[in-house]
């Protein structure tokens, strides 16, 4: 068995249950805005996963790659949210069931 | 074992019982204020890692601007009791097919548990090294990351604008 860290396994274990409870939120919600935070918190788990590989390493991409998260998730929330407003502005409508067909 | 990285570990804990009460939470602002305590446990978590540029830039930018953000629709949508009502009966039905879709996403962490906890240290990196590697060998990705930012920016500001009269 690798001999690591104890902090490095803790923390991706940390970051595979960051991105689980994302993803749970993803699927138990049906409003979209909660749906745009639990896409968020699924975001932190790779953020937080890379930042602590950087930190076992010694190395500056950990951050770096973090960085592009943040990046990511900055765009991502931008152009959700617009696109939330603009659905609630046409059609009146919050929860994801009711927009399934891109129809209403 | 270090106490800064048991620190780590710690604050990391709070920030995943911080986002598992933020997606439960039936009324969007609680939710909002648990992803913000989330966030910045995990900035404090950044900080005992080493990585003072990412922990900082994790409260400035994620539990900050977008977060606020985030406040700005909010403050745009009716979250009155009957919004609230609605939600919590959403909140109670179909919770098992997720359940245990994220049992099986969480199922290769138990190889965590395996692991032999050797000795060792969080190495801080400093913000120095950080900008020299990402306006050295990464400036290409940067390049590209702005230029996603530029569209991103561009989009929303198409997407959010009113129309004209006709």
């Amino acid at each position: 068995m690798i001999d690591l860290p104890f902090f490095l396994v803790a923390s991706l274990v940390l970051a595979v249950g960051l991105f689980a409870v994302g993803l749970f939120g993803l699927m138990l919600r049906r409003g979209i805005l909660f749906q745009i935070i639990a896409l968020e918190i699924m975001l932190t788990g790779p953020a937080l996963a890379f930042v602590a590989a950087g930190a076992h390493h010694g190395d500056p991409g950990g951050q770096g790659m973090f960085v592009f998260v943040l990046v990511l998730a900055a765009s991502e929330v931008a152009l959700g949210l617009a696109l939330y407003l603009r659905l609630g502005r046409l059609a009146d409508v919050a929860d994801s069931d009711s927009v399934r067909t891109l129809r209403h | 074992m270090s106490w800064a990285g048991l620190f780590a570990v710690w604050a990391g804990s709070l920030a995943l019982v911080a986002m598992a009460l933020a997606v439960t939470r039936p009324n969007v602002v609680h939710a909002l204020i648990w992803v913000v305590a989330g966030l910045l446990s995990l900035a404090a978590g950044f900080f005992a890692l080493g990585a003072g540029f990412a922990g900082a830039v994790q409260i400035l930018i994620y539990a900050g601007a977008i977060i606020a953000v985030f406040v700005f629709v909010v403050m745009t949508i009716d979250s009155g009791p009957e919004a609230i009502a609605r939600e919590r009966g959403w909140l109670g039905t179909g919770w098992k097919l997720p359940l245990a879709l994220v049992v099986l996403v969480l199922a290769p962490a138990v190889f965590g548990l395996a692991a032999t906890a050797g000795p060792g240290a969080p190495t801080p990196v400093s913000p120095v090294a950080l900008g020299a590697t990402l306006f050295g060998p990464w400036a290409v990705a940067v390049e590209a990351a702005s230029a996603m930012l530029i569209a991103a920016l561009l989009g929303a500001r198409h997407l959010a604008r009113r129309e004209r009269a006709p």
